[in-house]
């Protein structure tokens, strides 16, 4: 028998840390104030959202990464594990005048995620625009689902 | 993991009822000699999402995001499929009819220039 902790039905799919976001939102909102977005954690600089999707024969990662440069970004595939890293700079070199406002991240970022199944690294496709990363990731052959013939005899 | 999509299947709450939800875009604004340039991040938005409209001496941002197609089974996921709105009071010495906005990379940037009337002026002094 396994333990799991207790649930209020209402809650049941969220975690308690997309109330705090959502919390956090509602504050945001009252105050027109901007907290350090939730892409910001909370011991590192700048953490950019993840998302993994699986279509049939293909894993695609997709990453919110506004205001690179293609050649800003790295892509790396080690034993299932793919990293994403860089760094953004300031475009704007620092002019005379007042910052009313510096919400954004500047600085090097890195993530990785693992991959749910075997992936061809030799056909990974990464394309970059309107600041989202998407990497397509065919998986390997052995990971495809197959349809497997009955035969009756 | 599937916040967005549970959204609408767990009970709304009041707040949730009243209005749409929107992604507050991460800003900076900086005081240049001409004007204030003011950077907000919308990743996914493209020039044809963008509304900014000027009303009232309140700038305000939307940002929809471009249509994705659907990518199969969601395995993770952390992005917030939310569009982006943000309001920003002006300072009164903007030039509101000379407003310029650019977006580049999820990024927009606008300018925004200050009237000629209360820009700094060099004024040379005669003999």
């Amino acid at each position: 028998m396994s333990l799991i902790r207790y649930q209020f039905p209402e809650l049941s799919n969220r975690s308690s840390f997309d109330h705090l976001n959502s919390l956090r939102d509602e504050m945001s909102r009252l105050f027109d104030f901007s907290w350090p977005s939730r892409d910001t954690g909370l011991f590192s600089g700048w953490s950019p959202s993840l998302d993994v999707w699986d279509d049939k024969d293909n894993l695609v990662v997709k990453a919110e990464l506004p205001g690179l440069k293609k050649d800003e970004i790295n892509l790396s595939l080690h034993e299932g594990v793919l990293t994403i890293s860089g760094e953004r700079k300031h475009e704007v070199e620092k002019k005379e005048g007042q910052s009313f406002r510096s919400e954004r991240y500047f600085g090097k970022f890195q993530r990785s995620v693992t991959l749910p199944t075997a992936v061809d690294a030799t056909k990974v496709n990464a394309s970059y625009k309107d600041g989202v990363l998407t990497v397509e990731l065919p998986k390997a052959e052995e990971a495809k689902p197959k349809q497997i013939a009955v035969n009756v005899s | 993991m599937n916040t967005t999509l549970n959204q609408t299947q767990s009970q709304p709450t009041a707040a949730q009822n009243r209005r749409v939800e929107y992604l507050t875009p991460l800003a900076n604004i900086l005081e240049t000699n001409d004007g204030y340039l003011l950077e907000a991040e919308m990743p996914g938005v493209n020039k044809d999402g963008l509304d900014i409209t000027v009303e009232n001496g309140e700038l305000t941002i939307v940002g929809h995001r471009a249509p994705v197609e659907n990518r199969g089974r969601e395995v993770y996921r952390e992005s917030r499929s939310f569009d982006y709105r943000r309001t920003f009071e002006l300072d009164p010495s903007i030039d509101t009819t000379k407003v310029t906005a650019k977006i580049d990379q999820g990024v927009l940037k606008l300018h925004l220039p200050k009237a000629e009337a209360v820009k700094p002026r060099k004024i040379s002094v005669h003999d």
